[in-house]
């Protein structure tokens, strides 16, 4: 399937881009994701925490993912 | 009751501390967030600061509504958070509570502030004279 990820802060930095278009096996869970996206951007490890974002609410490790799904990585936060 | 907004444009203290009014309200607290001068000793020249909008308003209204909820003699909550270019001095973010009495809005208002810092999706970038820096992305 076709995933969007919608990126924020330093990871659209780091990737390059705003929004990454991956082709992603279809049902494979949040930390399956998190794992390819740190093999093609590793400077993704580095990071103090990166999580994964579904439908605007913080996504399990185990949640799985479908096609329709709005997908955002998730940099650490700094508001205030 | 509960008032949340995210904008790109110089927040109206005033307007936000008015739309909190309560006559059920003893008491009103607000949290005033601006741009401070320096950063771990280093001068800031200016924040820039990002948001992916439709999360961070709904993790808003959770947070908002979780404080409610926590604190139930909550009159009115409002929220709002700043985004784009700012100076020093400038209002990034004002967080007002009403409340019959001001133990319950001081402990809401707290709340409120330090749990958007940990969950609502808005990121800010430092500018100093020689560099910039996303705060807190690094261990």
């Amino acid at each position: 399937m076709n995933l969007k990820i919608a990126l924020f802060g330093i990871a659209k930095e780091i990737v390059g881009q705003p929004e990454l278009a991956l082709n992603f096996p279809e049902g494979q869970p949040v930390h399956q994701l998190l794992e390819q996206l740190r093999t093609d951007y590793p400077a993704l490890r580095q990071l103090s925490s990166l999580a994964v974002a579904v439908n605007n609410e913080y996504a399990e490790d185990t949640q799985l993912l479908q096609e329709r799904d709005e997908i955002a990585l998730i940099p650490p936060v700094s508001g205030g | 009751m509960i008032h949340i907004d995210l904008t790109d444009q110089p927040i109206d203290v005033a307007a936000a501390l008015r739309s909190v009014e309560a006559d059920g309200a003893g008491a009103i607290n607000t949290f005033i967030g601006t741009v401070r001068n320096q950063s771990t000793g280093r001068p800031v020249v200016r924040l820039e600061y990002e948001a992916y909008d439709s999360m961070a308003l709904h993790q808003l209204r959770k947070v908002t509504e979780q404080a409610a909820e926590r604190w139930p003699m909550v009159q009115k909550i409002t929220v709002v958070h700043r985004k784009g270019t700012l100076y020093i001095g400038d209002v990034a973010v004002v967080v007002a509570v009403s409340t019959p009495h001001r133990a319950e809005s001081f402990a809401a208002c707290q709340y409120i502030i330090d749990t958007l810092k940990q969950v609502v999706t808005i990121w800010k970038k430092e500018f100093y004279q020689d560099g910039d820096v996303w705060v807190a992305a690094h261990p």
